[in-house]
């Protein structure tokens, strides 16, 4: 008998099951069928593909300041940047523009130190982004105090008036959303139908009416010559109109908590406030997460309609400076540097939702 | 605002609450020169009449019209804070007190005059629907475009002005219709189209945008009436004249050739006309509350009508806009300001 049981070596899978030709076999050109619709599939990419970088890139003119710097061959860049502190800022001061930056500054820096994890003192920058950063990034942009020239709100504009509605609409919306949908769950029948009725009306009317509304109604019923703020008008529709779909984001989540957890807290004696903030909250906001951010990204996308109550935000300011007569016809371009501007700060809101998502995932994954 | 400011308002929306409105209220021209600024309504893009120029500021032909009133009410043409508006709000920002002056390419028509509470204080732009062809058609005059394809955009008065026309010539046509303006120039441009027609003065804006702007011709031919002017609230007659005396000056000091450039020098004119519009000879700002060079100011600081419509939409700008009806009434055109006296 011979016990002679030499392992052969392991091979190497074979060739053609190995590698990116492998892949493409097996993904790309799997039959006739398949692969007659790659062709097709690769085909219209060179299509779209091909002009679109000549336009945007190859034939593009990126140096000038005027008009006349443009071949109109390609795409002309030279309009962005001769208009970027415009859309950018506004039609903020030149010279004061300094102020804008250190709120810009601030208002990041505030969101990556809350964003990243590893950073210490989250509570006290929470905090402070929340109570104090609003009143210095107001004294800064507006101005009136510490001899800083005021700058009146119809100079604010560009992406910073975006990003303020956005924010200050988010910032605002979160917590009277979770204090009507507690409303609307409650027992109490006053304080239920209001939240309802609440509720019901501001998701009924469109935000462009509600702007059109605070823009032409409202000045109506004022006597002549008292005016309120445009900007105040509009931060107060936005926020209140994206309240009322936040009430009923919070109250999917609060409705997928089993009604054990609360009555087991009851029964441990815990008060109703105790009960929401310790118990039925944490859980639910963690499962509301992506409907909160879909609500804040389709709220970025809604500020552009300040356009209509003659606020620039970044796609208005664009817009006005299509028609400057200097700058005539390069629409195309405008419109791209605002897509390109907006898809950035949405994407990268829901890259981080994704994130947080994956980060709070304790035993709820489905 | 100062803390005062805004205990009147506080004070203000009380008396209003219970007192009847209209009550009590500030000249338009004091409350001018307490906020040290004209508040005019604009339109926030319109080539020509309003747009933002680079250095954010506004430029065009209607905008003029605000600092020439800014130059005479408060004496600094630069002291003008521009309120973009809205079609739809510009009336109402005018009516409850947000602007002063509603400058925005706004036809004069009965209808805005007698029912919404405002006054037209003249005619700044004489405007009207008009029509573009390419001009290798070789097309001379609109009576030409019999069954022609026509690009117009819809919601507007220019269907229906285009049916009227075409009706009463005895000609056919064929609608092709565009929601914007950008859309209806592409239109035109790929040949959907023979013939673009809407309004003379943004046909102009869109030729500019045509990758050759002299493919493209306006025919001389003007179907509709749309005289553009500022409004005025009404209720302050004082304010009306202001304004109505401050575009007449514009008109006046091109008649009597005083130009932004020469009117220094004008000072020393011994014709009693020129003498009378600068305040040499007379007060006649007295009856509007305003200093006596007023309309100096206007030149000074503005220029003449002639150079506002110049730079803005003639020759100095990309349209190129004959003055046509925009002449004065000497020259063939339809502008004819009062003398001042």
């Amino acid at each position: 008998m011979i016990h002679n049981r030499t392992m052969i070596d392991p091979r190497p899978a074979p060739r053609n099951t190995l590698g990116p030709v492998a892949w493409l076999r097996t993904h790309l050109f799997n039959g006739p069928i398949n692969t007659l619709f790659t062709l097709i599939g690769l085909y219209v990419l060179y299509l779209l593909v091909v002009p679109t970088v000549q336009w945007a890139f190859i034939d593009a003119d990126w140096v000038g300041t005027t008009r006349d710097d443009c071949s109109r061959e390609g795409a002309c860049w030279v309009f962005i940047n001769a208009r970027f502190t415009q859309f950018i800022y506004g039609l903020y001061p030149r010279s004061e523009i300094w102020r804008a930056n250190i709120v810009f500054a601030g208002f990041f820096t505030l969101i990556a130190w809350l964003a990243i994890p590893r950073l210490p003192f989250k509570r006290w920058v929470a905090a402070f982004a929340l109570l104090v950063f609003p009143v210095i990034a107001f004294v800064l942009l507006y101005g009136g105090y510490f001899d800083l020239p005021r700058v009146p709100t119809h100079r604010w504009g560009g992406l910073m008036l975006t990003l303020l509605l956005a924010t200050v609409g988010m910032v605002g919306a979160l917590p009277i959303g979770i204090v009507l949908a507690l409303g609307r769950r409650s027992n109490m029948p006053i304080v239920k139908s209001f939240s309802v009725v609440f509720i019901e009306f501001w998701r009924g009317v469109p935000l462009i009416t509600v702007l059109f509304m605070a823009s032409v109604m409202l000045p109506l019923f004022l006597p002549t010559g008292i005016t309120v703020d445009r900007l105040v008008r509009a931060l107060i529709g936005i926020t209140l109109f994206q309240s009322a779909y936040m009430a009923e984001v919070i109250r999917g989540g609060l409705q997928a908590i089993p009604k054990g957890q609360e009555e087991a807290a009851a029964a441990l004696g815990m008060t109703y406030w105790k009960r929401m903030g310790l118990i039925v909250m944490p859980q639910a906001l963690k499962m509301m997460i992506p409907g909160i951010v879909n609500t804040f990204i389709s709220l970025f996308k809604d500020t552009t309609l300040v356009m209509i109550i003659g606020l620039f935000d970044l796609l208005g300011i664009v817009q006005a400076a299509l028609s400057d007569s200097r700058w005539l016809g390069f629409s195309l371009e405008g419109y791209v540097f605002a897509a390109f501007m907006f898809w950035i700060f949405c994407f990268s809101m829901s890259r981080y939702s994704q994130y947080l998502e994956r980060r709070l995932n304790t035993g709820h994954k489905r | 605002m100062n803390n005062v400011h805004r205990s009147n308002r506080v004070t203000g929306v009380l008396a209003a609450a219970l007192l009847l409105p209209g009550l009590a209220l500030a000249s338009t021209l004091e409350t001018v020169k307490e906020r040290g600024a004209l508040r005019c309504g604009v339109n926030a893009a319109q080539p020509g009449f309003s747009a933002l120029d680079d250095e954010d500021t506004y430029q065009g032909l209607d905008t003029d019209i605000c600092r020439a009133v800014a130059a005479a009410a408060l004496g600094e043409g630069a002291r003008v804070d521009f309120v973009p508006l809205d079609s739809v709000e510009r009336f109402a920002a005018l009516q409850s007190g947000e602007v002063d002056v509603l400058s925005r390419t706004t036809t004069w028509t009965s209808t805005r005059d007698t029912t919404l509470g405002l006054h037209f204080v003249g005619v700044s732009y004489f405007d009207g629907q008009a029509f573009m062809v390419a001009s290798d058609l070789g097309v001379q005059s609109a009576k030409e475009l019999d069954g022609a394809a026509v690009c117009t955009q819809s919601g507007t008065t220019s269907e229906l002005n285009l049916s009227d026309y075409f009706r009463l010539n005895g000609m056919s046509f064929d609608p092709v219709v565009f929601d914007a303006p950008e859309q209806s120039i592409v239109g035109f441009e790929e040949g959907r189209c023979d013939v673009l027609s809407t309004d003379a003065s943004q046909l102009y804006a869109q030729r500019v945008q045509l990758a050759d702007p002299d493919m493209a011709v306006v025919l001389p031919e003007i179907i509709s009436k749309e005289p553009l002017g500022p409004a005025v609230r009404q209720g302050d007659d004082q304010w009306f004249n202001i304004v109505k005396w401050s575009l007449y000056a514009l008109l006046n000091a091109e008649e009597l050739g005083v130009t932004q450039a020469n009117v220094d020098d004008m000072l020393d004119d011994d014709s009693p006309d020129v003498m009378r519009l600068l305040g040499r000879d007379g007060d006649y700002g007295e009856g509007m509350g305003l200093a006596a060079d007023w309309a100096y100011q206007i030149v000074k600081q503005v220029g003449n009508y002639a150079e506002v419509f110049e730079r803005s939409v003639g020759a100095g700008s990309p349209f190129n806009i004959g003055r046509g009806l925009n002449a004065l009434w000497r020259d063939g055109g339809l502008h004819y300001a009062p003398p001042i006296r």
